[in-house]
């Protein structure tokens, strides 16, 4: 009985080894292991064993039944994997086939450089100010320290609507419209379209965009001018920009800066794209006036303040390496996908 | 502004420093430098040579073959076809590899098979003017003066090699726009001397006031007003020198009294005018305003119509000139004037520029004026043109000087408080920096007092922060530390309009649309394009007086023609599809208002073969809802001319209409040259953003199973979907939790007139489980109040 069993065994783990596939496995679980199978049939005999080698026998033959199960679930298992390996690999793509996509729109390159812009600045605890663009002749102009008659307003080809009316010509009148309706500490940006009656061409146009910025508040320096300025300008290109401040003139800041940071191309060298200066004027700036304080009902003796003002156009052609500006407007789509 | 560096030298040592570190230096110190150029760069290996002998050319009518004698050792054989040439004239040679204005390369070549070693050259050839030149030129090559040595290089002969540095100047700074000006900032920038001499010269027994007498009438207009005499006068042209500089600052040398004045109004910045005192009549100058449509023939031979605004300088019967504008015809200076009244005064900037403006005439003198002229600025300048007289020996200074004071501003004192300036500058700048600063800049300091005063030339420097300024142009603005801000902390961000503008962006995005930014005026004709009734409102527009053309003429009132234009344009490049929006402003007057009104709208168009009515409204749809606006509806318009009266829609949230969805007017799409169906909608940003619940509270999700029935039925065509489902949901009382279209029919199978609409209906209740006995009542009154209200029947 004892070598009958023995028998089963090696012949089962012969029959196991040569396995291939899940239903030979399962037809040598049955031949073996089933109600019919051959080591059932053993156990089933036992009856006929003395009370003394029934429980040899039988424990035994547990003991091989147990053995046959763990090898076949051992068995089983390494079946699977193999099974699922094969099918794994009859399931390879080609990745590099296209994917399936739905459409995304895009924003406007001037939004999305507008929208790093104000990040820029809210982040430095900037608000952000609308206005409107037909405006006061007495917000564009004359609270700006520009009276009529004003030299400076021959660099600004103006659009009139009528004596008092123009479109706002820059976005330096959101200055005025803060002050008199914010009492500081200011600190604010106001991005907008402002209109120069200029015929279109590569670099100009009559519509475009600026972002004017104000801060009044106690002690405000021209040293914080330059800081924060160079905090925004490093944040949009880059710490390893270098920043000029350069005096200027505007009626409407005193003393007052045009900003110039280290050519893009040539880093300072000087190219034909800095026109051999090295540099590249992207901003102009300056300390509140104090007439325009004064305009505006607060006291330039406890008050100071600063104001910039930028070209949106500008510093997205520059970042895209874009070199017409009408691109912008005419919203060509194979030009607005490409943001 | 073109400052010659030699001319710059006659007031500051400029030894030293190259053109670069001039250059970076002044314009750190505000003084913004353009550029630096050399005239003679574009010249170069040309050289006085003698034509030795001059032979004709064997195979040529004109033709010669020179021999010449340029000074380089050895005889140059040159062929020159000039009519003038001839043995022993010298002319300038363009050597073999000279450079001539225009990037011209001369080589050695051969000409009708005769060797020629480079080129005889016209003035025209050298870019050199007959002003510069100072005679006239013969037709043909140039003819140098017979004792030029030979040899010596075309440059030096006509004062070209040498730098000229050109600057921007702000319009703050008038006395900046003079060799003068800008030697006093040369010089502080480098710390160097400066200085001004007195001008020197003689005076004969003669005096102005037995000649001429001088009235200003309008005190306000001129400031100031000083008159010489210089008799015995010999027109001729200036010397060599003086038409060099004036040729390198851009101006053309006329003969030597006009080139006087104009020396003057270089070198400090004063606008000076002579007149022949043979045509002044009744020996008299009156300044005085124009009579109103008074006539006066300028300079340039033009008739210029005056007005009672302008002010003009008069003799005893006419006007001579418009003042601090342009001289007149009937007085200028002619090759025979013997006797110049020189004029050297000051005219109000605004009043100048006003009238140059009305006559549409902008010259050096107005361009000057209008930025605000010195009144302590003419007697030098007057003294200065009559040393250049004595010194060019063209006539004799006559005795005195009439000068008559207009109404002047007295001087202005400013407190001195370095403190205060280095607080506002964010600097620890010693007082006795700022102090040699000031004196430099010939500002008066009283240390006793602590105050300061600025000189008539700075009429600019008004208050404590231009003093700042001129401390932080000379401390150096890159010196100036960097801090960031301190002060109350305040809590920036986007305003409740700008975080919906950015969401909106996004949404409409994600929906596939692309932003467009459009030109916000239009030409008036967009409104007939879209088919504007002609009393439309939209019509009465913000109307710009000075347009570029008719095309950019009105602000818009409408967003859809800006919209259909660059939809039009994208489908003439062929873009197959376009779905487009943008967030842009309508500009509609207000009555009584100065100011129109500028709301935003939300606009989206689109065509394309996806797109119909529904493909838009889903997207507006989509918005909307993600917006959470929970009652929008839409119902149909059939009258708004711009679109399909069939496919076009009202939107409101509530009762409110917020805008209007469509396909547009076949008519207008074709008007912009479109042929496939274009979608627009149009959204007020206000109506969107007051209609947004913003108070969003969870809901807890369901407990009980939901039981969901199908019902289709028929009904007249004409019955919108919309009332079906106002009736089933009225019907259906709260168990109805969702109601979903699935199927509209018409045609086989269905009478005709008739439609089938199949809905699928779902109910639930939040406390318990419906049972189906529940459901079916409820499925049951809905069926019949269909019937009842839209003769609906179940199929």
């Amino acid at each position: 009985m004892k070598q009958k069993l023995e028998e089963i065994k090696a012949s089962a783990e012969s029959a196991l080894s040569q396995i291939k596939d899940m239903d030979a496995l399962e037809s040598v679980r049955i031949k073996y292991l089933g109600k019919k199978g051959e080591l059932t049939a053993v156990l089933k005999g036992m009856g006929a064993l003395t009370k003394e080698e029934r429980p040899v026998i039988g424990a035994l033959a547990n003991e091989i039944r147990q053995r046959l199960e763990s090898e076949i679930d051992e068995k089983k298992a390494q079946l699977a994997k193999i099974m699922e390996e094969e099918r794994l690999k009859s399931e390879v793509i080609d990745v590099t086939m296209p994917g399936k996509k739905s459409a995304a729109g895009k924003l406007h390159p001037l939004t999305q450089v507008m929208n790093t812009i104000k990040d820029t600045f809210i982040g430095m605890g900037f608000e952000i100010a609308d206005g409107p663009e037909v405006e006061l002749d007495y917000y564009n102009f004359e609270a700006l320290n520009i009276p009529k008659n004003h030299p400076a307003r021959d660099t600004q080809d103006t659009f009139y609507i009528d004596d008092d009316v123009v479109l706002r010509t820059q976005t330096s009148p959101m200055q005025i419209r803060v002050m008199e309706n914010t009492k500081p500490p200011i600190r604010v940006i106001a991005p907008g379209r402002v209109y120069r009656s200029d015929s279109v061409d590569a670099t100009h146009s009559p519509v475009f965009h600026q972002i004017e910025g104000l801060v009044v508040d106690k002690g405000v320096t021209m040293a914080d001018l330059k800081g924060t300025l160079e905090t925004f300008i490093h944040a949009l290109y880059g710490k390893d920009t270098k920043v000029r401040f350069r005096p200027h003139h505007f009626p409407f800041t005193e003393p007052s800066a045009e900003v110039d940071v280290s050519c893009f191309v040539c880093g300072g060298e000087g190219c034909s794209v800095c026109k051999g200066e090295g540099w590249i004027e992207i901003l102009g700036c300056g300390m509140v006036h104090p007439k325009v304080l004064k305009n505006c009902g607060i006291d330039p003796e406890v008050y100071s303040g600063f104001a910039f003002g930028l070209g949106l156009e500008r510093i997205a052609m520059r970042k895209y390496d874009i070199n017409d500006l009408r691109l912008f407007t005419e919203n060509d789509l194979r030009f607005l996908g490409q943001f | 502004m073109k400052l010659p560096i030699s001319w710059l030298s006659d007031y500051m040592d400029i030894s030293g420093i190259e053109p670069k570190a001039y250059a970076d230096r002044l314009t750190m110190t505000g003084s913004k430098v353009e550029g630096v150029e050399n005239p003679g760069n574009e010249l170069s290996k040309v050289v006085a040579g003698k034509v030795l002998e001059c032979a004709d050319h064997p195979d040529s009518d004109h033709l010669h073959i020179c021999k010449v004698d340029a000074g380089v050792g050895e005889e140059l054989q040159i062929v020159c076809g000039a009519p003038n040439v001839k043995a022993g004239i010298i002319v300038p040679v363009a050597l073999h590899g000279a450079k001539l204005p225009g990037g011209i390369k001369i080589k050695k070549s051969k000409m009708r098979g005769v060797v020629s070693n480079g080129m005889l050259c016209s003035h025209d050839e050298l870019g050199i003017s007959e002003g510069l030149l100072g005679y006239e030129p013969e037709y043909g090559i140039l003819i140098l003066p017979e004792d030029t040595k030979v040899g010596t290089d075309i440059k030096d002969i006509f004062g070209l090699n040498e730098n000229v540095v050109e600057f921007e100047i702000t319009s703050n700074r008038p006395d900046c726009f003079s060799v003068i000006g800008l030697a006093r900032e040369s010089a502080l920038s480098f710390d160097r001397e400066f200085s001004v001499k007195k001008p020197a010269f003689k005076e004969n027994a003669d005096r102005i006031e037995n000649a001429i007498s001088v009235e200003v009438k309008d005190k306000d207009k001129c400031k100031r007003y000083c008159a010489r005499m210089i008799k015995n006068v010999k027109i001729g042209p200036s010397p060599a020198w003086m038409r060099q500089r004036l040729h390198a600052c851009g101006v053309r040398p006329i003969n030597n009294i006009v080139d006087i004045t104009n020396y003057v109004l270089l070198e400090y910045g004063q606008p000076m005018h002579a007149f022949d005192l043979r045509d002044l009549k009744g020996s008299k100058i009156t300044v005085r305003r124009a009579d109103e449509g008074e006539i006066i023939k300028t300079l340039d031979e033009q008739d210029r119509k005056l007005t009672n605004q302008d002010l003009v300088i008069a003799d005893g019967e006419r006007a001579v000139a418009v003042a601090g504008v342009m001289g007149g015809f009937n007085s200028e200076v002619k090759d025979d004037t013997t006797t110049v009244i020189f004029e050297s005064a000051t005219f109000d900037g605004a009043s100048v520029r006003l009238t140059a403006q009305r006559i549409g005439l902008r010259t050096e003198s107005s361009s000057r004026y209008e930025k605000g002229l010195d009144y302590n600025n003419t007697v030098g300048a007057i003294e200065r043109a009559c040393q250049l007289v004595e010194e060019l020996g063209c006539g004799e200074v006559c005795g005195g000087m009439i000068d008559i004071m207009g109404n002047v501003e007295g001087e202005r004192t400013l407190p001195l408080r370095p403190d205060k300036i280095n607080a506002f500058l964010g600097t620890d700048i010693p007082e006795a920096e700022m102090i040699r600063y000031f004196n430099a800049l010939e500002i008066k300091v009283d240390t006793d007092k602590m105050t300061l005063t600025p000189p008539s030339f700075r009429p600019d420097l008004e208050g404590e922060a231009d003093i700042a300024e001129e401390v932080a142009r000379f401390y150096g603005y890159d010196k100036i530390p960097t801090t960031l801000l301190s002060g109350e902390a305040t809590l920036g961000g986007k305003n409740k309009e700008q975080q919906l503008s950015d969401k909106i962006g996004s949404i409409l995005c994600g929906l596939g649309m692309n932003e467009i930014y459009t030109m916000t005026f239009i030409s008036p004709s967009n409104f007939d394009k879209l088919n504007f009734p002609a009393d439309s409102k939209l019509r009465n527009v913000v109307k710009i007086k000075n347009p570029l053309g008719e095309d950019t003429s009105v602000m818009r009132t409408t967003t859809v023609g800006s919209m259909m234009e660059i939809l039009s344009r994208n489908y003439n490049y062929r873009n197959p599809e376009a779905r487009l929006f943008e967030l842009g402003k309508i500009f509609i007057p207000k009555e009584g208002e100065k100011l129109p009104d500028e709301p935003v709208v939300i606009t989206m168009g689109m065509y394309g073969e996806q797109e119909d009515f529904f493909t838009l409204k889903g997207a507006v749809e989509t918005l909307l809802e993600e917006l959470h606006i929970e009652n929008a509806s839409y119902s149909a318009v059939s009258d708004n001319p711009t679109y399909h009266p069939g496919r076009c829609a009202a939107v409101f949230a509530g009762d409110r209409p917020i805008g209007i969805i469509g396909e547009i007017h076949p008519s207008v799409s074709k008007k912009y040259g479109i042929d496939v169906p274009c979608y627009v909608a149009e959204l007020a940003f206000d109506g969107v953003m007051e209609s947004i619940n913003e108070d969003i509270k969870y809901k807890p999700l369901p407990k009980f199973p939901a039981l969901t029935r199908d019902l289709a039925m028929l009904v007249d065509k004409g019955v919108a979907v919309r009332q079906i489902e106002e009736v089933i949901k009225k019907a259906s009382g709260k168990l109805l939790e969702s109601l979903k279209l699935f199927d509209v029919y018409e045609g086989a199978q269905i009478p005709e007139g008739k439609k089938s609409v199949a809905y699928s209906a779902v109910y639930r209740a939040a406390d318990r489980s419906l049972t189906g006995e529940e459901v079916q009542n409820v499925f049951d009154k809905t069926v019949a109040a269909l019937e009842e209200n839209l003769g609906a029947q179940l199929r």
